[in-house]
């Protein structure tokens, strides 16, 4: 395993200039595919580029490809880039605005955002790269901001730089000129992003999923395309292999990440793809691409932990802390107390481990988050939703493990004196509470069961008793 | 109860639950285009588990997972036998 530290301190297109010859690498999805080198020569928001520099930008597109072209043509210009992520609520704009100081949106929704007075600058982007030139040279080091799921509100805003979402990236690396990357990730979130910058940096290709494509579409044309490296999180290859076109993509690399990689998936991927390299890694929005692993085990080396270089680890209450130059420098808003490191330099991932026989595996997250298919789900949200029913006293949201999506999420209710239900209304309350999640809450967070119980345990300090491992 | 009409059973029930239009379920119907997203295989798949006992999905290692909805039906059949 070769994870190189790089440093750059250079803008994605200058880096793409650097490189040369870029003659067969191109960036597609389902409904265009644009050359790498016309990326560096025209610009896909009619050479407005001008107008953008040094402010703070929001990206808002319809889909990866639009905020692919984006990134290329900004990293640089603006001072900060937020990109905001397609399945985040609108209803959080304002305050993303306000945190991250926007001075300008790119949207190629034409009347979006335009109700906020704080944003001056509205500069309209298309799928279609017009030849228009204008000077390109760094002239800021970007902020790059990258948007997760808070608690229960607005997301936090996660500060990035182009050398920090780059460390793990080795320079250059396109030996036979045939790499093509590919995702079943968005690339306007972390896991997603590391795939992009990788296809920019060592100038290869990416095939990008469209909105409107499903896995089988998306994986025929993957392997049309002859993707070679191609990662997603577990729930994605559980997906992928459920689809009768699987069998058309024959990539040399697979990685999975974001999620635990349990034995059966890495064993029915081992399978399905023999002539594959499987590696899951472990990388975080706030903490970076830590490590990775390729002997296609669950869990990893002990000796990881004290032998990955350019990263440091340490295990504190069972929870993994990491150092590195890969990781997130600060929320936005949150300067006066740094949350996001502590006065070390260390980021708490909040990953729970536990060692056995030399190996650690990750048991579950010490702030209780349920990992539904790589998305986030804080178990007191849901309970807030399901303790507004009228006949529910309290209610613990926790885990139950799932072999396609990781995990779900169940809830145990305990019902107000007054409200016991029969036998013969159970069943009626049970949908009626889960009607009211459904009203109020993203599909992934509305419990997949309800239990009526008759308690639920308290502590001696007055809370729920969660158990998170 | 047949491990088919069980599950014949749970497709229809998360089906309705979710809002979502059921394809009519034959054997050679895809998975993928029945209509039920990777959220609701999660919860037909737990509900399996509780209802049949079996979740193929955790200990099946060699076998190919299933495609259709008769090679789903199977895949619960011979963990059931």
């Amino acid at each position: 395993m070769r994870m190189p530290q790089n440093s750059y301190t250079s803008s994605l297109c200058d880096t793409l200039t650097a490189k040369g010859d870029l003659s067969d690498s191109f960036v597609a999805d389902a409904g265009a595919r644009v050359a790498m080198l016309d990326l560096i020569t025209g610009s896909a928001i009619y050479g407005r580029g001008d107008e953008l520099r040094g402010l703070s930008v929001l990206i808002k597109t319809s889909d990866q490809f639009t905020a692919a072209l984006m990134l290329c043509e900004l990293d640089g210009i603006a001072r900060r880039m937020v990109l905001y992520p397609p399945d985040m609520p609108i209803k959080y704009l304002p305050s993303v605005i306000d945190l991250a100081e926007v001075d300008a949106i790119v949207s190629d929704e034409a009347a979006f955002g335009r109700e906020y007075p704080r944003v001056r600058h509205f500069v309209p982007c298309g799928r279609e790269i017009v030849l228009q030139e204008y000077d390109r040279g760094l002239q800021y080091q970007t902020e790059w901001i990258l948007l997760t799921s808070g608690t229960s509100g607005p997301p936090k805003l996660v500060v990035h730089t182009f050398s920090s979402l780059t460390g793990a990236i080795e320079y250059g690396r396109n030996p036979d000129g045939r790499t093509v990357w590919s995702t079943f990730y968005d690339i306007r979130r972390y896991g997603g992003l590391q795939i992009f910058l990788r296809a920019v940096l060592t100038g290869s290709s990416l095939v990008l999923s469209s909105p409107w494509e499903s896995t089988a579409e998306f994986l025929a044309r993957a392997g049309e395309h002859k993707v070679t490296h191609i990662s997603g999180t577990p729930s994605h290859w559980r997906r992928a292999l459920m689809s009768p076109t699987a069998n058309l993509i024959d990539p040399g690399h697979i990685r999975l990440s974001g999620e635990i990689a349990d034995h059966a998936i890495l064993s029915h991927l081992r399978s399905f793809y023999p002539h594959a390299r499987i590696a899951h890694a472990f990388a975080s929005t706030e903490a970076g691409v830590a490590f990775e692993v390729t002997d296609n085990v669950a869990g990893f080396p002990a000796a990881l932990i004290s032998n990955t270089p350019n990263i440091e680890m340490r295990i504190e209450n069972s929870s993994l802390w990491i150092r590195s130059a890969r990781s997130a420098s600060r929320y936005l808003g949150d300067e006066s107390s740094n949350t996001l490191r502590n006065a070390e330099g260390f980021v708490d991932t909040g990953d729970l481990l536990e060692l056995r026989d030399g190996r650690y595996y990750f048991v579950g997250r010490r702030d209780g988050v349920i990992n539904v298919g790589g998305l986030k789900v804080h178990p007191e949200e849901v309970e807030a939703v399901i303790n507004r029913h009228p006949r529910v006293e309290m209610s613990l949201v926790r885990k139950k493990k799932n072999p396609i999506v990781g995990a779900l999420v169940v809830a145990d209710v305990v019902l107000k004196t007054a409200s016991q239900a029969d036998h013969y209304d159970l069943r009626e309350l049970q949908l009626d509470i889960l009607r009211f999640c459904r009203d109020a809450l993203s599909s992934y967070k509305v419990p997949a069961a309800v239990h009526i119980v008759p308690s639920l345990a308290i502590s001696e300090s007055g809370k729920l008793v969660r158990h998170y491992a | 109860m047949t491990v088919r009409s069980e599950i014949v059973e749970q497709f229809t029930q998360v089906a309705l639950e979710q809002d979502i239009r059921l394809a009519p379920l034959n054997d050679n119907l895809e998975l993928l285009e029945s209509g039920l997203d990777s959220l609701c295989f999660a919860v037909v798949v737990a509900r399996l588990e509780a209802s049949l006992g079996v979740d193929p999905f955790s200990s099946a290692e060699d076998t190919r997972f299933p495609v259709t909805f008769g090679d789903f039906v199977r895949f619960y059949e011979n963990a059931s036998e």
